[in-house]
């Protein structure tokens, strides 16, 4: 960039030297390079994810079942979808569940991290960091799969170990507000390794020296964790809740596995939703609507976030 | 604090390193508890395999459910499928977003900065906001319900594109002026420089890839409509879908077998999967 406003700058001597010469064609060199380089990745996201964007916009002003051709709906999808309670539930869900997955998902996640910073043999420590992070390498509908077999009603093992102690069967998948409980958890068994391996970071980026002075002042602990760790630890709560909000509000692969959205709509989701639309009823209009709803609703819930987090965030 | 209320409050907040370990271990149980399920029952007989209680250790372990899933569903078709579409991806990854990041991080040239942060941008965006034109799309070039429709969407990686610019920015920069004294041209400072250091970071880019798309079941559900072009998770869920009364152990015996690659790069890069995984926090 400065190489190319020189000449701007000084004027060029009449006859330029070699040197200059073939620094001029080094940057040209460099620029052709560089626009090689990025063509792949730029073409690439422009043509899969910036005119998609826009197409889900223009998409969502029109009727469209790929068979016929569009036609200008205006905002007909928009209060096509509001009207609807299915769509409405679905947005309903989605946000019962972020809220919960996340805080469940970040509360076993900081726990685990803390209690896992303690004292113990080091090999230990690989060994539970291991387990822990484990299920994030399995796919979340193959472990569906085999999370709908453990919850069923009548021979799945949760049932079956409730009973060991005494607790009548529980329709896991079958009532409207256990389903929504059950993929919540088989949801957090697999994603808390992400917050988890996040929070030990943050932790082995805390300088020894602030809990020597903090025990030093007496806060041990708990308190010590509260007063201490906590807010040191706060940048990257906010990573970890952020990316675990984002990935919670596009949830799929569970519900769908699981549940298929029901009891009756007890567990349908936003995605779900597009997908039904999109994909089983060719109503592709209605699909980018609840799309873009779903964008907007990302994009202000993150924004919200960093907005609160100016209160609560201390970067050292 | 005085020094009563203060040992009170040791002695309630803080836990004896057993206790803590004992608290960890039933936690790393609870984790692993369903896949060692998955991988005992699939060694059971069909038959078995609804038997309460659960046994870790088979009592007589055989190999039929793994017969039987060779007999219900194409797995080498499904495996050879998962595995080009995974294996081809991550290769392309590995390639766009090694050339992004270095022109990024070590190379000049105008719109540099609203490039970037439009590439950074599109990390923000879900796949399921744009879904719908993105299938449009395919369909206009006749990629739906082929593996290059999976495939091909899948290369640029905004996420891979900003690990690999960090990367690049963290290698001293004396190495390329160095270089360029001794007459080299930006292609050889690359060629011969820059990329041959850069392995470490490609691993994270390509064991992510890996693991994310070996998993993936939204985009294959909606692009590959005919049984020839699943992939494994789609195949077991059809499988289930259509046995599901039928035996647990042999649906199990395909998680298994499903499961073997992701366990294998668990085992093998476990190091690039968590830095990747910590580096930014995006899990994809």
């Amino acid at each position: 960039m400065t190489n190319i406003q020189i000449p701007a700058v000084r004027p060029r001597p009449a006859a330029p030297s070699a040197v200059a010469a073939r620094r001029t064609a080094r940057d040209r060199g460099t620029r052709l390079l560089a626009a090689l380089f990025l063509a792949p990745t730029v073409v690439g996201i422009v043509v899969f994810t910036v005119v998609p964007i826009a197409g889900s916009v223009v998409l969502s002003l029109f009727h469209w079942d790929v068979i016929d051709s569009p036609s200008f709906a205006g905002g007909a999808n928009y209060r096509e979808v509001f009207g609807d309670s299915t769509v409405l539930v679905s947005f309903r869900n989605t946000l019962v569940f972020m809220v919960l997955a996340v805080a469940l998902q970040l509360l076993i996640a900081l726990v685990l991290a803390l209690t896992l910073n303690g004292r113990m043999p080091t090999w230990l420590r690989s060994v539970f960091r291991s387990a822990f992070f484990f299920p994030l390498v399995l796919s979340a509908a193959s472990i569906s799969v085999v999370m709908k077999y453990l919850f069923n009603q009548d021979f799945g093992v949760v049932n079956w170990l409730l009973g060991l102690v005494g607790v009548a069967p529980v329709p896991w998948l079958t009532s409207e507000h256990a389903a929504m409980a059950t993929v919540i958890l088989v949801y957090v068994w697999q994603q808390f390794g992400f917050s988890f391996l996040l929070f030990v970071g943050g932790l082995n980026n805390i300088p020894k020296e602030i809990h020597e002075a903090a025990a030093l002042d007496g806060a041990t602990g708990l308190r010590k964790h509260l007063a201490v760790t906590l807010p040191l630890l706060s940048p990257t709560l906010l990573v970890a809740s952020v990316v675990g909000i984002i990935n919670a509000l596009q949830v799929f692969e569970q519900p769908y596995v699981l549940t298929a959205g029901g009891p009756g709509d007890a567990t349908r989701t936003v995605v779900m939703v597009i997908y039904e639309r999109a994909f089983e009823q060719l109503r592709f209009g209605e699909a980018s609507a609840v799309g873009v709803l779903l964008f907007v609703l990302i994009m202000a819930v993150t924004a919200l976030q960093f907005r609160l987090s100016r209160r609560f965030v201390h970067y050292q | 604090m005085s020094q009563a209320t203060l040992s009170l409050s040791r002695a309630r907040h803080s836990l004896a390193p057993w206790a803590r370990i004992a608290g960890l271990t039933v936690c790393a149980l609870l984790t692993l508890g369903p896949v060692v399920w998955t991988v005992s029952t699939s060694l059971r007989t069909p038959a078995q395999s609804f038997e309460l209680p659960p046994r870790i250790i088979p009592t007589h372990p055989s190999a039929a459910a793994y017969r039987g899933v060779f007999d219900q569903l194409d797995v080498w078709l499904l495996a050879l499928n998962s595995t080009l579409v995974t294996a081809l991806i991550a290769a392309g990854q590995m390639v766009t977003a090694g050339l992004a990041g270095y022109a990024f991080a070590r190379l000049e040239f105008r719109f540099k900065k609203p490039l970037f942060g439009l590439v950074l941008a599109t990390m923000m965006v879900p796949l399921q906001v744009t879904i719908v034109p993105v299938f449009l799309v395919l369909k206009s070039m006749g990629l739906t319900d082929t593996l290059l429709g999976l495939i091909v969407p899948a290369f640029p990686t905004a996420f891979g594109t900003f690990l690999m610019r960090q990367y690049f920015l963290g290698m001293p920069k004396d190495l390329g002026e160095a270089a360029m004294l001794d007459g080299a041209g930006p292609w050889r400072v690359f060629r011969s420089v820059y990329a041959p250091l850069a392995a470490p970071g490609l691993a994270i880019v390509g064991v992510l890839a890996f693991n994310y798309h070996w998993n993936e079941f939204f985009r294959p559900l909606i692009l590959e409509t005919s049984g020839q072009n699943y992939t494994l998770p789609l195949g077991l869920v059809s499988l289930q879908g259509n046995l599901g009364t039928g035996s647990v152990s042999v649906v199990l015996a395909g998680v298994v077998l499903s499961m073997i690659p992701a366990v294998a790069v668990f085992v093998v890069g476990q190091r690039p999967l968590r830095e990747g995984i910590t580096s930014a926090g995006v899990n994809r």
